[in-house]
Parts: structure tokens; sequence; C-alpha cells
């Protein structure tokens, strides 16, 4: 019995994938680090794996009317520089790992890995991406915010894998990302913060905020943006505490070894502040 | 076991290996190329650096299967180029190695980046080494050696 797959094209990894239940391996650097044995031993992997990282169908990134694709196995080195890509996406990209680990790393297994620190998950939440799930019977578009249920869950079946993440054309004119961590490269978030926002003539047309590694997924509300759409400069500098205090409800971070839970909410919500008097200064 | 050819310093080679085989214990059993090295087995200290096909990985998380058909290229086949005799050159006089766990995968990182950007900033540099962690040197010296590799060719 074999403990890998090299499908040769799309098409052999979607039947490989229903037949023999392999699960998508990418760049593996999260597989192999979470199955990691003694130096020299195989990695503990629980079930074979089918590479996914070497197939050119899902390398490429385009763009069209409706928005970016980005093949489930871009390096995040290649979007990190794609004129293609959301600037947002592209500084969250470039401030993921190093530069070794982004030549292997992709964006399909940030998603896969289902963390709530996933930085990109975090800054593709607010760009309202969608992944394209495929499989023999057919595709499924989701949004990401549905596919990611909880900490390492999501609604992929076993005999799927995600094809391409897109992101929407049509994007508020500002964006604010922020992540906090103990140094540059190779450190997961402690927090984090996706903000966008468009401003016109003094109203808030849009406004959307992202944070990660503060819930059990990334936390966005819509109810809450819902809100703070259609305030004036004015409304916001009065209501700037609401807000505040609107989200600290939702932001329900944990102690673990990176940060504490009192540190991680207090600063989201400082980051959430800044955000928003950044917005009444370029207004 | 399945059957895997890639090509290794400009040789394609064949093996007989479990796939999910770290492609560093490839190296360093199969073929006794020992330049490239274990430090942390899990993606923070770059000291098992190589490239495949031309940019720098961290050959602890690289399954051998996973790279059929790939060009790998280990410090042993860098430094018979003009490119990785230069580097090796540069960090010879510039003081860059002292106990030189982390000199091979330095190296291969920074040939990874000069091929990128020939001509690269301070900042750059040190961005393009972010992935390698060194104990003895402090950093400064490894920089200046990447910079000074970077002039050199270019009659400075
Ligand atoms: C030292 C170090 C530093 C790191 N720093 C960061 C950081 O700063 N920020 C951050 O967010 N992460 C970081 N990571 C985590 C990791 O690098 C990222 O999550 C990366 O994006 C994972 O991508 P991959 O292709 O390597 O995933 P893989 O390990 O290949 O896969 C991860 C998961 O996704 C699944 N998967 C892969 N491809 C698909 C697919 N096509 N469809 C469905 N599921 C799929 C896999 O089955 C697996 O469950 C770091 C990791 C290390 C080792
Ligand atoms: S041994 Fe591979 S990064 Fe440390
Ligand atoms: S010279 Fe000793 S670790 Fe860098």
């Amino acid at each position: 019995m074999t403990d890998s797959y090299y499908p040769k094209s799309l098409s052999e990894a979607l039947e490989l994938r229903r037949e023999t239940g392999a699960i998508p391996f990418a760049g593996g650097t999260d597989l192999m680090v979470r199955f990691r044995a003694q130096a020299g031993t195989l990695p503990k992997l629980p079930h074979p794996v089918l590479f996914l990282g070497h197939l050119e169908e899902l390398r490429q990134i385009s763009m069209d009317s409706s928005g970016t694709h980005i093949g489930a196995s871009a390096l995040l080195s290649d979007i990190g520089v794609s004129e293609h890509v959301h600037p947002m996406l592209s500084e969250t990209v470039m401030l993921m790992a190093s530069p070794p680990l982004r030549n292997l790393a992709t964006l399909a297994g940030n998603i896969g890995n289902a963390s709530p620190a996933g930085d990109a998950v975090c800054s593709l939440i607010a760009l309202d991406a969608s992944v394209v799930l495929a499989s023999l019977s057919g595709e499924r578009t989701l949004l990401l915010e549905e596919f990611i249920t909880g900490p390492g869950k999501t609604v992929m079946k076993s005999d799927e894998f995600i094809r391409e993440i897109v992101v929407p054309a049509d994007q508020p004119d500002r964006y604010w990302y922020r992540k906090v961590g103990t140094r540059k490269a190779n450190a997961l978030s402690k927090l984090s913060l996706s903000a966008m926002a468009t401003v016109h003539e003094h109203r808030v047309q849009d406004f959307r905020a992202a944070f990660g590694a503060v819930g059990p997924v990334v936390i966005r509300r819509r109810d809450l943006e819902a809100q703070v759409r259609g305030m004036t400069l004015d409304q916001l500098s009065r209501e700037t505490e609401g807000i505040v205090d609107a989200y600290r409800p939702h932001i329900i971070p944990i102690d673990d070894q990176r940060s504490q839970a009192v540190y991680r909410l207090q600063a989201s919500l400082n980051l959430l502040r800044r955000w928003i008097d950044l917005l009444m200064q370029g207004g | 076991m399945d059957s895997i050819t890639f090509r290794l310093n400009g040789t394609e080679v064949t093996i007989t290996s479990p796939g999910t085989r770290r492609l560093l214990d490839v190296l360093r059993e199969d073929f006794s190329m020992t330049a490239a090295k274990e430090g942390c087995g899990e993606g923070e200290c770059g000291a098992c650096s190589v490239l495949k096909d031309g940019r720098v990985v961290n050959s602890c998380m690289v399954p051998v299967g996973s790279i059929q058909g790939c060009e790998i290229v280990t410090l042993e086949g860098l430094r018979e180029s003009e490119q990785g005799k230069r580097i090796i050159d540069a960090f010879v006089q510039s003081g860059s190695v002292q106990c030189g766990f982390c000199t091979p995968g330095m190296v291969m990182a920074a040939a990874s980046l000069l091929a990128e950007h020939p001509r690269p900033s301070e900042a750059e540099v040190r961005e393009g080494l972010s992935g390698n962690l060194c104990r003895c040197t402090g950093y400064d010296a490894i920089v200046r050696g990447v910079i000074l590799a970077s002039r050199e060719g270019e009659g400075l």
C-alpha cells in the first residue's frame, strides 16, 4: 500500500480523491509540522496523502470580470507579487511565515487548516472571498465564512477539495491590515485585523472588520457593519466607543502559548479604534 | 514504496522510497549530501534549505514524492557554480561563518534572493534571510556577505 498519490492532472486528482479518500496535500507546511515524527523517520500522517502542489492547473492566478481567481496550489510567494491580487491580500501573504515557506505554502492550505489564526483566511473573509470546491460530481462555490465552521473544521466532503479561491473585483476603497506577532518572520499571529471601508462625501458607505485569532473562527459581524454603514464621519466620531463596545462581546479569545486572552481582546479593540480614527482623518 | 525521479544538482536520479519521506532525509541518507541540516524539523530555522526549481524551500517540509520532475539544488551542487563560488567567497571575506551550522542554509537563501534581486537593498537581504536562524554571528556579517556577493562580478 502506498502512503501518497502523485496525480498527473486535475481529473486524475479528483478520481484519486474519490477512490482512495487520500487527504489533499499542498505545500505541507501545516501537515508536515502537525504530523512530524522523530528526526529521520516518516511523518505520522494518519491517511495517505494526495499531492496537489505540482498541478499547473491549480497554480494559476487570473482575473476576469467576476474577480481574481487564485488556484488552490498557487504559492504564497507568487500571490504576494501578482498584479491581479488585491493589495490587502498581498500584504497579508508577504507577512506570513518566511521566504522559503512561502515558496511551498498555499492559500488552500491556510484555508484547509481552518485555524482561527490563519492570516490569509482573515483577509480573505474581509474581502468576501469564496472557495470553489471540486469533485467528480461537479463543483460548488461557498463563501469562505460558510466553509470554515470551527477550529480545524470545514464543510468539505470526503471526495472534494478546493480548486480555487475567488476574490470579488468590487472592493471598498480603503483597507488596513495589522498583524500582531512576536516577531516579523515565522510568527503565528497573536491577533490580527483585516479592515476595509469606503467613505464618500463624509459618509461611510461600506465598512468591514475581520478579526483573527480571537475566537474559534475568524470573527466578522455583518450585523455590526450594517450599523456603521450610512454614518456620517461626525456620527462615526461620536459613536466610536459605542461601536467598539458593540464588538467587545464577540471578541472571545483564549489564553495559549502565543498570548493571553486579556491582551488579545484589548489589542483587537485598540486596532478597531485606530482604524476608525484613520477613517476620520482620511475621509 | 514508490519509484521517484527528480533532478539533483543537475543529474537525473531515481529512488525507491515511501513518498512521504522528507527530502532532507533522502539527501542526507541516500545521497550522503549532508550540507542541508536538521535544526528544528518544523520549518522554523532554515538549516535544511535547498533550491526547488530555483527557489529556496525548507527540505524538512518536503515529502520526496511531491518533487517528481523537479530540479533540486543543494549546497553540494551550488558550490560548483559561478554564483555559488561568489557567495561562498563573499561569506569567507566577510567573516559570515562562525560555527557553520546555519551556513549552508544561508548560502541557499542568498542564492535564491540574488536570483530574484541581483542588487538587493540591506532591507531586502534581511527579509530574504528571515527564514534562517543563526545562533552565532548576530546576522550583520552574513548580511554584509550577501551584499558583497551581489557587488562582486560587477567590478565593485
Ligand atoms: C514556521 C512556520 C510559520 C508559519 N507562519 C504562518 C503565518 O505567519 N501565518 C499563517 O497563517 N500561517 C503560518 N504558518 C502555517 C502554514 O504555513 C500556512 O497555514 C500555509 O498557508 C499552509 O499551506 P500549505 O499549502 O503548506 O498547507 P498543507 O500543509 O499542504 O495543508 C494544510 C491543510 O489544508 C488542507 N489542504 C491543502 N490543500 C487543499 C485543497 N486544495 N483543498 C482542500 N484542503 C486542502 C490539507 O489537507 C491540510 O489539512 C506557518 C507554518 C510554519 C511551519
Ligand atoms: S530543519 Fe527545516 S527549517 Fe529547521
Ligand atoms: S554560524 Fe553558528 S549558527 Fe550561524
